[in-house]
């Protein structure tokens, strides 16, 4: 079986759909000819022509509204926001049209489209380049929301969610599109081909959208990732020796609770981490719902770690992003007696 | 120190001041239209529709019209429709007018909470429905109810939707007005302003990608020409060459707010075609020949592969923008009887009077006809509910088409609202 870095796992989705499905078209600024600024969609338009994979303007919101013309037709639009940090434009578009079409049509009109991003941290990329802004989206009724962490759960989460008829909203860790990152900068890069979940299987397979992962069992606690940050927490549990069980959610919305609840009946102690800032970031979310229906099996608040309520500076790279420091430090806490 | 401490202003310099446009007439002053210019009918030159686009652009500060002072067809933009579509067409605008004054009769009645007149606007809907195909697709604005009523489209699904009755399709879950009919190419009208423009310019090049003949027809008003959606559009039409006709309707008032806080003291609506290189036109919004004949010209042109068109329907909204607004807070209350361009419904009429094609008796009956029409439908309608009797029943629905199958939270949300005995 091939290794794949997440690029190329996500090129290949992009590939399989677009021979099994005409409709689906591919569009974004340097996606066409250049093949995105991350490469993600190399080769695509030589493939499949340039009527189906093509350079859009600099216009967020007429790459999502334009999208939206064209799945009201009756394509399958596949658009890149080339980071999450420039979404915005579109934000109007995405809230007020892409959510709500199917629901104020009652399904007359409907939105099977996949607006794909690259976001977070860990890379120097300052304000406009290193944003988590996935709670901008799940608090929005009629988006679906998916975050793959491996190069395996990207190729099946994008094939899904290109086949799901709902808006999905498929956020991209840029962090880990070459390789794992535990958190430790200053140790040599990973590539993904040393890790199992680079093995991607060739041809069509899919991942389910609102199924989460279980990455490690254990006893000890839950950890409630995904992105990025399930390769930190992971590392983080290791250097610990803890016992932990890992998490990754994957879909946020509509989110795995099932797998969730079970864990932290089963560990009565709960950690979320995300880079996201820590007002309203989906932890919130998260420790509310795990609050609400576990509470009486918890020993401990339930603890997150989560990026400052700040804009994301850039020197302040390491100081900013929630790595192995403040991972121990918040897994002590939640351990603690 | 701040910027805007005077200590820095330089004494020899010129003070800078701010400039704030504001409506020739306010409440009280004597509307004047005198110095709108308004050129004859017949003047403006109809170009080829393959011309290049640039060749247009004189027309964007001319004005397209068809119907002179004596009511008679003229020039190389008469369309010399037949009589028949012609009285198909004052047929459709009579209806669309009774139909506006019933429902906003029904608002002031409390049987519903919302309604939207398109008083003065008649023509231009109806003349482009009439002269684009039936398969064309539109993204209207809510002023473009005439495109369902001269389509064919049901009153009572029309009023269905106003009441949010149990007939309505789309399940009590849209404003009044907010019609939205796929079968009848009228898609979903959305709160936001102008987010339907460039939604229009996609569907356009979803056509063209799939190489299909049908074109389609963007809608946006004077005062939403403002927002980015507009210049998305703009530029997504031009650098893609989207078979798609983009209509600015200025009918000179956004609620309170006239033509010139959206730019119009510096250039027509339709100018914004120079800039990004597309063909445009201007056109009078109250003769319907002109209508029909603009709106063919851009299609012939779209379906050539030829482009985009942006046509600007120069009118005036007659009456309020809603049952919320009451226009005499800012606006003379006699400035609709002083615009210089007639009503089209009038126009229209006299035209057919005027070539021997119509006369007075068969006009009452058809006024009654479309009078009848209209309350027949209301009658039914209103047999299957009226607003304040609704949202109550079937709660749960409101849980339904979020997404295409109900997930788990909204599953337990529905129970919780149910569970509340419903209210």
């Amino acid at each position: 079986m091939p290794n794949l870095n997440m690029i190329q796992a996500l090129n290949d989705a992009h590939k399989i759909m677009m021979a099994r499905d005409d409709d689906v078209v591919v569009f974004g600024e340097d996606i066409g000819y250049f093949g995105g600024v991350f490469r993600v969609t190399e080769g695509l338009q030589k493939q499949f022509g340039k009527t189906r994979v093509f350079d859009a303007p600099i216009s967020e919101g007429g790459i999502v509204s334009t999208a939206v013309g064209m799945a009201c037709y009756g394509l399958k639009p596949v658009i890149e926001i080339q980071f999450a940090d420039y979404i915005y434009p579109g934000y109007d578009q995405i809230v007020s049209e892409v959510a709500k079409i199917r629901y104020r049509t009652a399904g007359e009109w409907t939105m099977p489209m996949v607006i794909r991003t690259p976001y977070g941290g860990g890379i120097f990329g300052g304000q406009t380049h290193s944003q988590s802004p996935e709670s901008l989206f799940t608090h929005i009724a009629g988006l679906k929301v998916v975050i793959p962490s491996t190069p395996y759960d990207a190729k099946g989460l994008l094939i899904a969610a290109i086949e799901d008829p709902d808006p999905v909203i498929f956020f991209e860790p840029k962090r880990i599109y070459n390789g794992p990152f535990d958190g430790h900068h200053d140790r040599p890069v990973k590539p993904w081909s040393k890790h199992p979940a680079s093995e991607v299987p060739e041809g069509h397979y899919t991942v389910p959208i609102g199924k989460a992962a279980v990455v490690r069992e254990g006893g000890d606690l839950t950890i409630l990732a995904y992105g990025t940050m399930v390769h930190v927490a992971l590392a983080a549990v290791e250097e610990q020796g803890l016992d932990a069980e890992l998490i990754d959610l994957r879909t946020l919305v509509p989110l795995d609770l099932d797998t969730i609840e079970a864990s932290v009946r089963k560990t009565g102690r709960c950690l979320v981490v995300h880079e996201a800032p820590r007002t309203s970031g989906f932890g919130a979310e998260l420790v509310a719902l795990v609050q609400e229906r576990c509470f009486y099996h918890l020993e401990a608040p339930v603890e997150r770690v989560t990026g400052w309520d700040t804009p994301y500076p850039h020197s302040y790279e390491w100081a900013y992003f929630p790595g192995p420091k403040r991972m121990k430090t918040a897994l002590e806490k939640v351990m603690a007696d | 120190m701040s910027d805007k401490d005077p200590a820095r202003l330089k004494p020899n310099r010129p003070r800078l001041s701010l400039h704030v446009p504001e409506p020739k007439f306010r409440p009280g002053d004597t509307p004047d239209f005198s110095s709108l210019s308004i050129p004859a009918a017949g003047s403006a030159p109809r170009p080829d529709t393959n011309i290049p686009a640039a060749d247009t652009h004189p027309l964007t500060t001319a004005l397209v019209r068809v119907l002179g002072d004596d009511h008679r067809a003229v020039g190389a933009w008469d369309p010399k429709l037949d009589p028949d579509t012609l009285r198909k067409m004052l047929r459709d605008m009579v209806t669309v007018r009774i139909f506006d004054d019933r429902m906003y009769r029904s608002q002031r009645q409390g049987k519903t909470s919302f309604y939207m007149k398109c008083t003065g606007e008649e023509a231009i809907a109806v003349a482009a429905a009439a002269a684009l195909d039936r398969d064309d697709m539109h993204f209207p604005t809510y002023r473009q109810q005439g495109l369902l009523i001269a389509r064919g489209y049901a009153l009572t699904e029309m009023m269905n939707q106003i009441y949010s009755n149990r007939g309505d399709k789309l399940k009590g879950r849209q404003l009044p007005i907010m019609y939205s009919d796929r079968t009848h190419g009228f898609f979903s009208i959305s709160g936001n302003l102008a987010t339907q423009f460039p939604q229009a310019v996609g569907w356009a090049m979803g056509a063209a990608i799939k190489g299909d003949s049908r074109i389609c027809m963007g809608w946006v008003g004077d005062g939403a020409t403002a927002e980015g959606d507009f210049h998305s559009a703009m530029t997504f039409a031009a650098v893609y060459n989207a078979p798609v006709i983009l209509a600015v309707v200025n009918n000179q008032w956004a609620i309170s707010s006239f033509s010139g806080i959206a730019g119009a003291e510096r250039a027509t609506f339709a100018q914004r075609a120079v800039g990004y290189g597309i063909a445009g036109l201007r056109v009078d919004g109250n003769d319907a020949l002109a209508v029909y004949a603009a709106v063919d010209w851009a299609a012939e042109r779209a379906r050539g592969n030829l482009g985009p068109t942006l046509i600007e329907f120069f009118t005036y909204r007659a009456e309020g923008h809603s049952t919320s607004d009451d226009p005499s807070g800012y606006r003379p209350t006699n400035e609709a009887k002083a615009w210089p361009l007639g009503d089209p419904v009038e126009r229209l009429k006299a035209h057919l009077l005027a070539t021997g094609e119509w006369d007075q008796e068969r006009h009452a009956a058809m006024n009654a006809e479309a009078d009848a029409a209209v309350r027949a439908a209301q009658k039914e309608s209103e047999k299957l509910g009226i607003l304040p009797e609704q949202g109550k029943d079937d709660i749960g629905s409101m849980f339904d088409d979020v997404y295409a199958q109900v997930p788990w939270h909204l599953a337990e949300q529905r129970d919780e609202a149910l569970g509340e005995g419903g209210g």
